[in-house]
């Protein structure tokens, strides 16, 4: 139990300290890989609370592409960062007050009134017991695959709808560039593309330069 | 000492307030807007499985899952309007946005 304890704080301080350099951080690539960092952390709570399946998802996911991502975005972008920080002095005094009423008030809720989960009973998806060799991830498979089945479709719906407005969003078409026209291509047929002329005799099909006659 | 479900929740509780101080502290740039809400859905997550693991249901987590395909798709639809929105203004501030006047 004590060894369960030790890693939750270590888990729970190093997240909340990468949660803390990522909206402090001067750089904004460092502010992205402490983000990594809270990602990581976080997996790691998600481990200790036995959701092993969420937690590779979360660093799958989180790390392995949404971070990426900030990441092309921030070095592809030649933005003057230090000039975007110039309201941070200014904000802070408002900022750190309303941020500590929040936080204060959320852990007094928690804290002090204190949740009575007993009263509980009607759960929708029990979990399986620990002993009954049923792993996280398959218990997760056989709820989400059958009773929420139309969800598990939505967010495909939701990714396929990202997907396509990203690409209209970034997709650009150069002005002055030569394409391949594919449809003009298959559309050309033996008529548009083969012209018998009758040719006279001792003349020419080709236009007779300006001038001659 | 044990763990018990408010030690979880007051994690989430300071990660969601950094989230929202972070949109505070830095409302020009919208890069570290858009990692503030990631870290506010991360810390809405953390509620999720703690609730889902100390209640003993299962569905906590299928919700989590959901908000993180949410999560990711905003995230991929943010960047590439501050990418759009770069390509136009040659900045990224928040403040020039109002230019759309809508």
């Amino acid at each position: 139990m004590a060894l369960t304890a030790g890693f939750f704080y270590l888990f729970a301080v190093f997240s909340v300290i990468a949660g803390v350099m990522v909206i402090v951080a001067k750089n904004p690539v460092h502010a992205v890989l402490f983000l990594v960092l809270a990602f990581f952390n976080a997996a790691g709570l998600f481990i200790l609370l036995g959701a092993e399946f969420l937690a590779m998802i979360l660093i799958i996911v989180y790390v392995g592409a949404v971070a990426v991502l900030f990441l092309f975005v921030v070095m592809m972008l030649d933005v003057d960062f230090a000039e975007l920080k110039a309201g941070f002095i200014k904000n802070a005094p408002v900022g750190l007050l309303v941020g500590g009423i929040v936080l204060v008030e959320l852990i007094l809720l928690f804290v002090a009134r204190g949740f009575d989960l007993g009263v509980a009973h009607k759960l929708a998806a029990a979990m399986p017991a620990a002993d009954s060799g049923v792993s996280n991830t398959e218990a997760l498979g056989h709820i989400l695959y059958t009773k929420y089945i139309y969800f598990f479709e939505v967010a495909g719906l939701i990714l396929l709808v990202a997907m396509i407005g990203a690409i209209v969003l970034t997709l650009q078409h150069k002005i002055g560039v030569r394409r391949q026209s594919i449809a003009a291509q298959v559309a050309r047929s033996p008529k548009d593309g083969v012209e018998v002329v009758k040719v006279p005799s001792g003349g020419s099909i080709i236009p007779a330069p300006d001038g001659q006659s | 000492m044990t763990i018990g479900i408010e030690h979880y929740l007051t994690v989430a509780a300071s990660l969601f307030t950094l989230g929202m101080l972070g949109i505070f502290l830095n409302r020009k740039n919208v890069i570290i807007i858009l990692m503030s809400i990631e870290l506010m859905l991360l810390a809405v997550n953390i509620n999720l499985v703690a609730f889902s693991h100390f209640l003993g249901d299962l569905v906590g987590q299928v919700f989590a899952l959901l908000v993180l395909t949410v999560a990711a798709a905003e995230a991929a639809i943010g960047l590439a309007i501050v990418v759009v929105y770069y390509r136009n203004r040659g900045s990224i501030a928040v403040d020039d946005v109002n230019m759309m006047k809508g």
